[in-house]
């Protein structure tokens, strides 16, 4: 059987066939987070907040006093099971999950010998980049809606919906307090983006994709420690982490910026730094794993 | 247009230990050839064929892959180059049909619809079919091997790249391989194998480069390469002692006798004078032979006989 036998050459291929390729790649690198048991139990740990929240407030009503944020108006509304959970995944959580893919993004094909693989097929370095960091924002965004979403559902089923009484004090009718969840989810979502950006740029520096991992975990800590210490008060806006739970200015009435607006700028400023960080430095490095 | 599949000039990797793995190589394979790359384990055979693919930049040097200057042309050559680097390496939880279904889907140049053709013909030719929807976890190593050579043959080559491809394969496996990789040959392939079974290279090469201490020592065809060895005379006879008075006597060297087997470099003495010669010196001769072109012996000569690998 000679060679020719097997398939046309590549030069024959119609330029509609073409356009689609690249697509075919990034649903194999979906394909590649999603298709993980890892990933899947590590989406069953996310979901196991939302679900304790509601089951243990259903069971026992909170009376008042000190509680973590939004527990205590979880019974009059059930969205805010949804905002409860976000609130206490947000600084240790959602950034494992976020930096165990992105750590791995990289460094975990380096470390299984396949980049060297997908390079000599060839995979364009800049292209390998930006279909990874894709990766990182289909799952970061998907994570933190399965959070909210279990927690939405669960919450309505156990505590019923009805008109949402914002941090103001007013009361919204119940589709716009829903849209204020999906804005909140949003801003979530960017937020983790950002940490995931910077875990691909730590990807891009190792073969140890556990190293990256923790690396970026160790980064969204530290941010957080510095953050509370009143001398780095200089710095603190520039943190990453340091405008991660201005969401709550999403459930004013009116809807405040002051919060969401340089936090949003500073996740966009984050992702595009250290996502073209990653790709400078991956594209220039030897391939020796 | 160039007759060369592969050329390089002056091609050089020194790392940032400052160890240089590969030293000012000139590769010069022609097309169509199936060229044996030898050298002992560190000798530079891998570091040398990631920078012919563009994983690793030369220190100095450039070199060219089916013509087109490389690392600049890496998009239109790299898809008519199937590789095995180092040995096999894909994502151990996917089934090895997932894993040739991404590599397929990474190259932005084949055409989508004829993938599932073009991977059962490649798993097919390994004979992997009905281990296809194993995970790879689970695959042995010959196994393994046997994907990492169907992943290089998703689509028609040009020019295969392969770095111990029989490597852990059973003898029935390393026959197959063999076959199919003089099939790929005849097809019109250029062949690039980097091994270092002596034996492999005298079944199917037809040139040989032969590499030491990251340089590359030997390049040549492989019967031009055979006749550099120096021919030897060898004699079977129940009197050594006198074979070998006569040999040295005639103008042999290197005359050695292991038993009633003795041997010496010919120096250009012709078989029959010898042979003559033993008969008039009343050496019984039970059997003779000219020992001509053994390529263990001159793959010894050229990278030492020491058992350590190259440092």
């Amino acid at each position: 059987m000679s060679a020719a036998e097997v398939a046309p050459a590549g030069q024959g291929v119609p330029a509609q066939a073409r356009r689609q390729v690249p697509a075919r790649f990034f649903r194999s690198e979906l394909l590649l987070i999603f298709g993980r048991r890892r990933n899947w139990v590590g989406g069953l740990i996310l979901i196991s907040v939302p679900v304790i929240l509601a089951i243990a407030v259903r069971a026992s009503p909170p009376s008042g006093g000190e509680s973590a944020p939004f527990l205590d108006r979880i019974t009059g509304n059930g969205l805010f099971v949804a905002l409860a959970a976000l609130v206490l995944e947000m600084p240790l959580f959602l950034p494992i999950a976020v930096a165990a893919i992105a750590g791995d993004s990289l460094a975990g094909e380096a470390n299984l010998g396949t980049l060297r693989y997908l390079l000599a097929v060839p995979v364009d370095r800049a292209r390998l980049v930006l279909v990874k960091l894709g990766g990182i924002v289909v799952f970061t965004v998907a994570a933190t809606f399965l959070v909210a979403g279990v927690g939405a559902l669960l919450g309505l089923a156990l505590f019923g919906g009805g008109p949402l009484v914002t941090l103001s004090g007013s009361t919204v009718p119940f589709g716009e307090g829903a849209g204020r969840l999906l804005l909140i989810c949003g801003y979530v979502a960017l937020c983790m983006v950002a940490l995931g950006a910077i875990g691909l740029f730590i990807s891009s520096l190792t073969e140890q994709p556990i190293a990256a991992t923790t690396a970026t975990l160790i980064v969204a800590l530290a941010s957080q420690i510095m953050d509370q210490i009143p001398q780095l008060s200089a710095i603190g806006p520039y943190l990453p982490t340091h405008h991660w739970l201005a969401f709550g200015d999403l459930l004013r009435d009116p809807i405040g910026y002051d919060g969401v607006r340089p936090g949003a700028a500073s996740a966009l400023v984050y992702l595009a730094v250290f996502g073209t960080a990653a790709w400078a430095r991956f594209a220039g490095r030897d391939v020796g794993s | 247009m160039t007759d060369l599949a592969i050329s390089s000039s002056g091609l050089t990797k020194r790392f940032r230990s400052g160890q240089v793995a590969v030293n000012a190589i000139d590769l010069a394979v022609p097309t169509g050839a199936v060229y044996g790359f030898l050298g002992p384990n560190g000798s530079g055979k891998t570091t040398t064929i990631r920078l012919l693919l563009g994983l690793i930049r030369p220190t100095a040097g450039d070199h060219s892959l089916l013509g087109g200057p490389m690392p600049r042309e890496a998009a239109q050559v790299l898809p008519r180059v199937g590789a095995i680097v180092e040995g096999p390496a894909f994502h151990p939880y996917l089934s090895g049909l997932d894993n040739l279904r991404r590599l397929d889907a990474a190259d932005r140049t084949v055409d989508a619809r004829t993938a599932s053709a073009r991977i059962g013909a490649a798993l097919d030719r390994v004979g992997l079919r009905a281990a296809a929807d194993k995970r790879y976890h689970h695959y042995s190593l010959g196994m393994r091997q046997r994907l990492a050579i169907a992943a290089a043959l998703l689509r028609p080559r040009d020019l295969l790249l392969l770095d111990e491809p029989t490597n852990g394969l059973d003898p029935q496996g390393t026959r197959e391989v063999r076959a199919l990789l003089l099939e790929l040959a005849q097809a019109g392939s250029t062949v690039l194998l980097s091994t270092h079974l002596l034996s492999e290279v005298e079944q199917i090469c037809t040139h040989v480069g032969v590499m030491h201490l990251g340089r590359l020592v030997a390049q040549a065809p492989l019967p031009e390469l055979r006749a550099r060895t120096a021919p030897r005379g060898a004699v079977r006879t129940p009197d050594p002692d006198g074979a070998t008075r006569v040999m040295t006597g005639l103008g042999l060297t290197e005359v050695a006798a292991v038993g009633d087997l003795v041997t010496g470099v010919l120096n250009g003495v012709v078989p029959e004078t010898l042979v003559a010669a033993l008969v008039h010196g009343d050496v019984p001769v039970r059997g003779f032979e000219v020992l001509a072109g053994n390529l263990e012996e001159m793959f010894v000569e050229l990278t030492g006989e020491g058992f350590d690998v190259s440092g």
